[in-house]
């Protein structure tokens, strides 16, 4: 569908999907985990009243962004922190790299943050002479295979433990063979924990940020933001325009539903308020936009950001589940990523929008009620408008429009060999039928409904 | 109450006994039916394509064809829903919009407009429920499983009024079978996957038969049941409540 060279949703799906037993492990898996989300809200009667209450006030934040945001500024510079504004990923990237030259260091170790994925912070670094290592357990796996992240709460969900024992074998020690998660969890935690203990300086990312204090608060199951953070000697948080929320107490709305929606959890296991800098130590604030308000600018798109990247979309997705993260072809992947990514490069991501079935269960579960899937509908039209989609595909189209607009020519063409199979939906974009490979067609009755109709009510 | 039967391009065409069906059934309750000679489809390949834009020819036609009728109602749960949220009409926007306020899915029709509390049919089979998305999440002929809410069936309220049939329980209650229009070949690895997999939970709990509301996920499940060689049929909700009772 991308009219660019690189693989799109659909040729990385197929890939995925040659090894079927693989697809099931990886559907069950997460399909176990929207189980224990299911559990998890139906133990809250308010659920939905939750949902709507954390979607009005992300609605509210967004109409008054800039107010907010500058607010958040004001007090966290109050407090003690410094505040740096970055327009794109590379503005961001060399705000980093500043901070972490000025101390003469050349590592860093980092929790999880999807806004330095989306970045490609680690490659810019990487590129400079920078160390980084990734301390949460998913993402440092995925370092070590030098591959992205699959998913943006589990990051290596894609991967069986035996993959990983590998992997800890050939980089941090293991013995061959060994896949206990016991003892890989052990041998990470050894290694981390050097890595903690020798860092001068933390980058974690933001999950909420409190306009009315100026504190931000970093949500983790593994603790590692804080054993990064309150070791080092200069701590760098990277956020999102859209991480805002006006007041301390909408929080008890959102820590609620974040990790029920996540992982069933009811809350994470920390959730850690940064608000000023210990004695002696340094805080930054690196405040993000890179395409965020331009999408704040998109009537249909906006509440897009509304998203508190909480995975629940993609758990859901019964195609995420069955094409991997990887097949989105970007930081975000899943539902979300879909209509994100295209307000990014929307010749690059063109095909996403069309890698969903519409069925809408991305929209029920997400905690923030974002529109998701009536947003890949809308995004299918501005991307086919702006022209990112191929000539086959639009002379099927104009050819299928042709023929559905005249009640004459469509009964004729039915006639003429069932129309249906000609034109829609089988036939539109490909000369070999895909929909042959692997399913029998509908076998064409004696007649149509239209001619038994004449047959037996004509005179009526 | 006069109806205007609206039949999907695709029923027409391969289905027409689910379209006599829905025909039959409607007249057995006391509906008079009317099938506008003139239509063809509602513009929903094209517009889930992203050619929403092509699809003026179809709405005008839609509108020129029922307009005039109480209701129009529909076998296809996701052609009904394209409709309600998408048929517009420069010069006509208001008859667009009552159609939007009076096209209802055959199965809603039944439990919401014609209030059916029992049914003359009968059968005697073990039959498995397929949820059409568009239908269920879009028309809200059922409650989600996602949701925290009290649930509730249109189609299944009607296929308890049926003598002898045998509902079976499903692994995963409402997920997607994975035709969902044009992805059925543009995203062909990951539809076929959807579909045996739904499929299968089908197969492993009994069923004879698959029903639903929306044709086009039976047509793709049926399409997988035949290339398996399973015996088991698909069938469209119409035609089982359509079915007399011997
Ligand atoms: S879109 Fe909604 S469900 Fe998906 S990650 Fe964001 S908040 Fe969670």
């Amino acid at each position: 569908m991308s009219t660019t060279s690189t693989k799109d949703h659909a040729e990385l799906a197929g890939q995925f999907n040659a090894d079927e037993k693989r697809v099931d492990w990886h559907d069950e898996t997460l399909w176990w985990i929207r189980q224990k989300r299911d559990k998890a809200v139906n133990q809250l009667p308010e659920w939905e009243l939750l949902r709507e209450t954390a979607s009005k006030i992300k609605e509210h934040g967004l109409s008054n962004l800039s107010n907010y945001l500058e607010e958040f500024e004001a007090n966290a510079q109050a407090n003690g922190i410094t505040v740096h504004w970055a327009a794109d990923a590379k503005e961001h990237n060399e705000i980093v790299h500043g901070i972490i030259k000025k101390h003469g260091v050349n590592r860093m170790v980092k929790s999880k943050s999807m806004l330095t994925e989306e970045c490609h912070l680690n490659e810019y670094l990487t590129e400079n002479g920078i160390e980084v290592v990734d301390s949460d357990l998913g993402e440092r796996i995925v370092q070590l295979a030098k591959e992205p992240p699959s998913h943006i709460v589990l990051p290596c969900i894609h991967k069986k433990k035996e993959e990983i024992g590998d992997l800890f074998h050939e980089h941090l020690g293991t013995p061959a063979g060994v896949s206990d998660p016991q003892v890989l969890t052990e041998t990470a935690r050894q290694h981390l924990r050097e890595v903690f203990l020798t860092r001068k300086i933390a980058l974690t990312g933001v999950n909420f940020a409190v306009a009315e204090t100026g504190e931000f608060v970093v949500c983790t199951n593994e603790g590692n933001a804080d054993m990064g953070a309150h070791l080092s000697e200069v701590h760098i948080a990277s956020m999102g325009i859209e991480k805002i929320i006006p007041k301390r107490e909408h929080l008890g709305v959102f820590l609620r539903l974040l990790t029920r929606s996540a992982t069933g959890q009811p809350i994470t296991t920390y959730s850690s308020h940064y608000k000023k800098p210990r004695p002696g130590q340094e805080m930054h604030i690196v405040i993000v936009d890179n395409g965020r308000s331009v999408q704040l600018g998109r009537k249909d798109f906006r509440n897009s950001l509304k998203c508190i990247r909480c995975g629940a979309c993609m758990n859901t997705c019964p195609v995420y589940r069955r094409s991997g993260g990887h097949s989105y072809h970007n930081a975000v992947s899943g539902p979300i990523g879909s209509i994100l990514a295209p307000n990014l490069d929307m010749e690059k991501y063109a095909d996403l929008p069309f890698a969903s079935t519409l069925c809408g269960s991305c929209s029920n579960v997400c905690p923030v009620k974002i529109d998701i899937h009536d947003q890949l509908y809308k995004w299918r039209q501005v991307i086919v408008k702006a022209g990112y989609t191929t000539k086959a595909k639009t002379a099927g189209m104009k050819m299928m429009q042709w023929t559905l607009s005249s009640p004459g020519i469509y009964h004729a063409a039915g006639k003429a060999g069932r129309m249906v199979m000609k034109y829609a939906p089988f036939a539109v974009n490909n000369a070999l039928n895909p929909w042959y490979k692997q399913r029998d067609m509908p076998k064409p009755p004696v007649e149509s409904f239209d001619d038994w109709y004449k047959k037996n009510r004509g005179n009526k | 109450m006069t109806v205007g039967l609206f039949i999907p391009c695709y029923i027409d065409q391969f289905y027409p006994g689910t379209a006599i069906a829905t025909l039959q059934l409607l007249e057995k309750l006391g509906v008079t039916v009317v099938y506008p000679p003139k239509q063809t489809c509602c513009g929903q390949p094209m517009a889930n394509s992203g050619y929403e834009h092509l699809t003026t020819g179809c709405n005008e036609l839609f509108i020129d064809n029922f307009s005039d009728f109480d209701y129009i109602v529909s076998p296809s749960g996701s052609c009904i829903l394209h409709i309600k949220d998408h048929l517009h009409s420069e010069g006509r926007e208001n008859e667009a919009v009552q159609i939007r306020h009076k096209v209802y899915e055959l199965t809603e029709f039944l439990t919401d407009i014609l209030k059916v509390e029992q049914l003359d049919a009968a059968f005697p089979h073990k039959v498995g429920l397929h949820q059409s998305c568009h239908g269920q999440r879009g028309l809200k002929l059922s409650q989600m499983t996602e949701l925290v809410a009290a649930p509730f069936s249109k189609p299944l309220q009607l296929l308890n009024m049926v003598k002898g049939l045998e509902l079976i329980p499903l692994s995963r209650q409402d997920e997607c079978c994975g035709f969902g229009g044009t992805f059925c070949v543009a995203e062909e690895a990951v539809s076929v996957k959807m579909g045996v997999d739904r499929v299968a939970d089908h197969l492993e709990h009994g069923a004879e038969f698959i029903t639903g509301a929306d044709m086009s996920c039976l047509m793709h499940m049926e399409g997988i049941l035949k290339r398996q060689g399973s015996r088991v049929k698909v069938l469209h909700i119409a035609e089982i409540l359509n079915s007399s009772a011997q």
